[in-house]
């Protein structure tokens, strides 16, 4: 088994609408309950917009604390699933029900092993 | 009989995609699988040309590719203590392996091998890999091509396409790609990316898109090879075997489509009789198989199509009704604006130029060269000389070729001397 990280990425499309948007909730708690009656279940979550971030670095051998997202792009992850599958054929199908649940782009990603 | 080094290459790189295939099912892994096989080759090349050739060299390279990679597990199994792995495939050796190897040396038999090379195309051609990976992996895989001639063949660096290939093998064990025919539901688009990048090859092999030579048989003979093999393992799949058969007849007239000073010479002007007779009747047997199953795809319809062109004795006896037909079958499954403007040009055949310039104009295909090469010679043959001499300068100042840069001069020239 291999675990998946389903990233999904915010790009530049226009919001959707409210009752569209809940919706989407609702498609999202359904799919979160299949993946977990399914036993491939690790950990999801979503994350506050990017406004909401904080940059921690090394400046000189001192750390520093920033406002602001890592990298100031148009898309931004917005929340994640971690999944237990046994291929990529597998975590590609979570991945399809997904993306028509959130409504957006999702990234598929081997974790390393160990 | 004494084996020349030459000659145990020859083997290699005939028996490389099934030892590879059966290899890495074994061991579970590409590299690993590459490794033994390429200790086996130095094996063979120290001791062929002594014992002469084994009765069934991919069996022999197979067990010694196999016995190899086990030796290898065992031997870092005690160093690094990696004793469960080397345990699981040495019970896996036991329990698979004894039969299967007793099959493919006495009988040559090869069921579950055929397999094999089956998963390992469709997890080359896997829809997470990149086209350009997806090719060099199948060329490189199953069909036994090194690095360096895969490199030469597709004109990039070879430090580019070792790192493809590198790259690609990675993300296939570290994303966990599976090694597997997909099932029913997946098929028929998995089985579609298989048949493109064969496909690709061939064009490739077909028209270079840049250099001198316009047709690179290498390229070109090694996507049929790839073909034969997909319509031997999937023989009841019609667009496998529709995609051979248009292989092997545009393969035909590879011959008649270069005239004596290098440039490309068009279907209807080529010499039929330097086509190649054996492989339009193999060509069209598959055609006909094809429509007995009744079951047509794109390119068993253009498989068809030219079978119908090869039909013909000379230009003027082309079926152009047939083909037209033919044309609007494949826009019905396939409506791109290139299909449309093979159709445009056959509707020019039956329809006169003044009926295919109006199909063609409703295209917008600006710098594709064969979309301003069309319109070219159909403003010729409409008189309209002044105007198709920009439209062949829009088709040179899109290709690189130089086979089909001769022939487009060539037009051009006789273009500006009927308009001046």
């Amino acid at each position: 088994m291999t675990q998946y990280m389903l990233a999904v990425h915010h790009d530049d499309q226009p919001p959707i609408s409210p009752e569209d948007m809940q919706q989407s909730f609702k498609d999202v708690d359904a799919l979160n309950s299949e993946i977990q009656a399914a036993g491939a279940w690790v950990f999801a979550g979503g994350l506050h917009p990017p406004s909401t971030a904080t940059v921690v670095r090394v400046n000189d051998g001192t750390v520093v604390t920033t406002d602001g997202p890592f990298a100031e792009t148009k898309e931004q992850l917005g929340g994640f699933w971690i999944i237990e599958a046994a291929d990529l054929d597998a975590a590609l199908d979570w991945a399809s029900k997904a993306v028509v649940a959130c409504r957006l782009p999702v990234e598929v990603r081997p974790f390393q092993e160990g | 009989m004494p084996v020349s080094a030459h000659e145990i290459e020859g083997h290699f790189r005939h028996e490389y995609g099934r030892c590879v295939a059966t290899l890495v099912r074994f061991l579970g892994d590409i590299d690993l699988a590459e490794e033994a096989v390429q200790e086996a080759f130095t094996i063979a090349v120290d001791r062929w040309p002594a014992t002469g050739l084994p009765p069934n060299p991919g069996a022999w390279i197979t067990t010694t590719a196999k016995n190899r990679a086990i030796d290898q597990l065992r031997r870092e199994a005690s160093r690094e203590d990696k004793h469960t792995q080397a345990a699981l495939i040495y019970a896996r050796d036991q329990q698979h392996g004894q039969d299967e190897n007793a099959g493919l040396e006495t009988t040559g038999q090869v069921g579950p091998v055929q397999d094999d090379r089956l998963r390992l195309i469709f997890t080359c051609c896997h829809p997470a890999l990149a086209r350009t990976a997806q090719v060099a992996l199948t060329l490189r895989l199953l069909g036994g091509l090194q690095t360096p001639e895969i490199a030469r063949a597709f004109l990039v660096p070879e430090a580019t396409m070792a790192q493809r290939i590198v790259r690609a093998k990675r993300k296939i064990k570290a994303a966990a790609i599976p090694y597997r025919v997909p099932g029913d539901a997946e098929l028929p688009d998995r089985l579609e990316a298989v048949l493109s990048v064969v496909y690709l090859i061939f064009n490739e092999g077909y028209v270079a898109s840049d250099g001198g030579a316009l047709v690179r048989d290498d390229l070109c003979a090694e996507a049929i090879r790839l073909a034969r093999l997909l319509a031997e393992l999937m023989p009841d799949e019609p667009e496998v075997l529709g995609l051979l058969a248009l292989l092997l007849l545009t393969h035909s007239r590879r011959a008649a489509r270069i005239g004596a000073d290098g440039s490309l010479v068009l279907l209807p002007d080529q010499d039929r009789r330097r086509w190649d007779r054996d492989l339009i009747a193999e060509g069209q047997g598959l055609v006909r198989a094809c429509l007995r199953r009744n079951m047509p795809g794109p390119y068993q319809i253009q498989a068809a199509i030219n079978a119908v062109h090869s039909d013909a004795a000379d230009a003027a006896d082309t079926d152009w009704g047939q083909i037209l037909r033919l044309y609007d079958q494949l826009l019905a499954r396939a409506p791109t604006q290139v299909v449309a403007l093979n159709r445009a040009v056959a509707l020019a055949e039956v329809d006169g130029p003044a009926a295919g310039l109006a199909a063609v104009d409703e295209l917008e295909l600006i710098g594709y060269h064969p979309y301003h090469t069309a319109r070219a010679d159909l403003l010729v043959r409409l008189g309209q000389h002044a105007y198709a001499v920009p439209e062949y300068d829009a088709a040179l100042a899109a290709t690189a070729n130089a086979a089909e840069r001769r022939f487009l001069e060539r037009r051009r020239q006789a273009a500006v001397q009927r308009a001046g």
